[in-house]
């Protein structure tokens, strides 16, 4: 846990001729050089303060639940809809599970005093514990308890945004495209504000916003089970991840391109097939089409449809 | 032709609510009234807003409707301009923005372009429009080129070919690329455009942007006025409603023409007698 291995991307500031090319299109993909990821933090966060606020009221909405694991991400978006809001519409929940950190309470109480919001600790223990000890106990695997974790968080953030509040979304753009959240779970939201902004966008963003460094600082980790980090489970860190995803998906470089351009190849195809396979998470259920108008399929209303 | 005021609405209308956009309409042209302008300019899909769907259909009507009738009726001492959707005769639907001028709908442009790419689905829900014409407008001949028209270069010149000394650009822009610089990608490419456009065909351009949200993508204002001598007239803020209002000088115009003369220069025959060759069509010499 050092700066290191989370290294921020404007320590790789580059000069003013590369972010010209840089902004108008001519980039050039190399496993050494981050500064593509480089974004302006002062804009970013203009535009997702508006965001949340002119979303907010277009649900009819006033208040918001985030759900603040004492984590970075959760950190940036509840610091967010606090300025957008106001602290007094936003709710923040520290979900404790028996594994969770002493230090992620720590985090999370730091942050509410700091961004003065409302913080509430709602434990989820004796529920999960209760379901597993009637279904399957410990061959259940952590997997699925960690995916009924987060499933059971969400349960309540929903639950406590009644009637007037909406759920805010935490998965980054990393998270999001490789699939590494649970469908339902950390993944469900009203809103996310922050889910095109990759994990080392989010720790740019976070340090303007003035998220305290002992929270930027930690190794991400889903705190699914004890000592575990992302990175570890992930096999490869979110600064490599991240390079490759934005040449990918924001710059539309084939594969062949980032490996002709000397990304590691296996690192390339593996990032590559997560992002395929959970596709699925990412957009709504399939419907099975039947009629002459489907919803999903051409029935298509955008969603900030307003009345008179 | 004396200078005159063009005020700028940069509005964030609500998606599908046409009757409430048309009391924000109302109540925007008072206040250009107010700070004397001659011709108020919405944005693209004022009335209607911008990301429609299948909401276009609901939300559309012919240029007779009397669903337009306020705006006649607003436009009675001072020139209206805003967007719309129209249903043709034969039951189109079009992207379209009105001038209305005393009182009456004096020309309607229909969007010719229609993206259908990246984030824009234009295409799929309107048909195209087939014409770029110019019409006498509170500040001398003008045409209108709705956002993705004023990307194709070929627009504001078939304007400023035919004599238009302002292009009104009613744009729906959703700002994106927060790259490291301090300013959108949108943004530096629109301002590039304007101001080129302006200063090498020797035009005002009236650039009028919208804000607000869509389905999480944000509009991102920045609406401007740029003289045909490439100075910004005027410049909104970004991502805030703001009522912009500019000078339009006609003499300037006249100035910047007789010591940039481009324009006189300019070889039309040249221009289509390459795109008729290249296209196989014939050109006959009119006398």
């Amino acid at each position: 846990m050092c700066f290191a291995v989370w290294p921020l991307a404007s320590a790789f500031r580059s000069s003013a001729v590369t972010n010209t090319l840089a902004r108008t299109g001519v980039i050039r993909p190399d496993p050494k050089d981050p500064s593509p990821l480089r974004i302006d933090e002062v804009l970013v966060r203009k535009m997702v303060v508006l965001f949340i606020r002119d979303e907010v009221a277009k649900a009819g909405l006033k208040r918001a639940v985030v759900g603040v694991s004492g984590g970075i991400d959760s950190a940036l978006a509840v610091a967010l809809a606090a300025e957008a809001l106001g602290p007094e519409r936003v709710l923040g929940l520290f979900t404790p599970y028996r594994t969770s950190s002493e230090e992620s309470r720590r985090h999370a109480r730091e942050l509410a005093k700091m961004f003065r919001f409302r913080l509430e600790e709602v434990p989820i223990t004796k529920q999960i514990d209760a379901y597993f000890a009637d279904n399957d106990g410990d061959v259940a695997g952590r997997i699925r308890v960690g995916n009924k974790m987060a499933r059971e968080r969400k349960s309540i953030e929903y639950d406590r945004s009644w009637p007037d509040g909406i759920v805010i979304g935490t998965s980054n753009k990393t998270e999001l495209l490789l699939g590494y959240g649970t469908q339902f779970g950390d993944m469900a939201a009203g809103i996310n504000p922050i889910g095109d902004l990759y994990k080392t966008q989010v720790r740019e963003v976070a340090l303007h916003v003035g998220i305290p460094p002992q929270i930027l600082r930690k190794p991400p980790t889903a705190e699914l089970w004890e000592g575990q980090t992302d990175e570890d489970e992930l096999g490869f860190t979110y600064a490599e991840a991240d390079l490759i995803l934005y040449h990918m998906v924001d710059r539309r470089l084939s594969p062949r391109e980032l490996i002709a351009s000397g990304f590691d190849e296996k690192l390339v195809g593996k990032i590559r097939e997560m992002v395929r396979r959970s596709h699925y998470k990412r957009v709504m259920p399939l419907i099975a089409k039947l009629s002459l108008r489907t919803v999903g399929h051409d029935f298509l209303y955008p969603r900030d449809w307003e009345s008179d | 032709m004396s200078a005159i005021r063009v005020a700028i609405a940069q509005c964030s209308p609500a998606l599908g609510a046409v009757k409430r956009n048309l009391e924000m309409h109302r109540q925007w042209i008072a206040r250009a009234r107010d700070a004397g302008a001659r011709l108020i300019v919405f944005p693209e899909l004022s009335l209607t807003g911008y990301y429609l769907k299948d909401l276009a259909a609901d939300v559309a009507c012919a240029v007779d409707d009397p669903l337009l009738a306020p705006l006649a009726e607003a436009s009675r001492d001072l020139d209206v301009s805003a967007g719309f959707v129209e249903r043709s005769r034969d039951a189109k639907l079009h992207i379209a923005q009105g001038y209305w001028s005393k009182g009456k709908l004096v020309h309607v442009h229909r969007k010719v372009y229609l993206p259908t790419y990246g984030i824009f689905d234009d295409g799929r829900y309107f048909g195209p429009g087939d014409r770029f014409e110019t019409f006498p407008s509170a500040g001398g001949s003008a045409g209108i080129a709705i956002c993705e028209d004023l990307w194709h270069v070929s627009v504001p010149y078939l304007y400023a070919s035919a004599g238009a000394a302002i292009v009104l650009c009613p744009s729906a822009s959703p700002g994106r690329g927060v790259a490291e610089g301090g300013d959108l990608g949108t943004a530096e490419s629109c301002r590039l455009m304007d101001r080129f456009y302006a200063q090498y065909l020797t035009v005002y351009l009236v650039y009028v942007n919208r804000v607000g949200h869509e389905d999480g993508i944000a509009f991102w204002g920045g609406s401007e006025v740029v003289a045909p001598d490439g100075t910004v007239v005027a410049r909104a803020p970004e991502f805030d409603e703001h009522l912009l209002v500019g000078e339009i000088d006609p003499d300037l115009v006249a100035r910047e023409r007789a010591r940039n003369p481009l324009l006189r220069d300019e070889r039309d025959d040249l221009v289509l007698r390459g795109l008729a060759a290249r296209l196989g069509l014939p050109l006959e010499r009119r006398d």
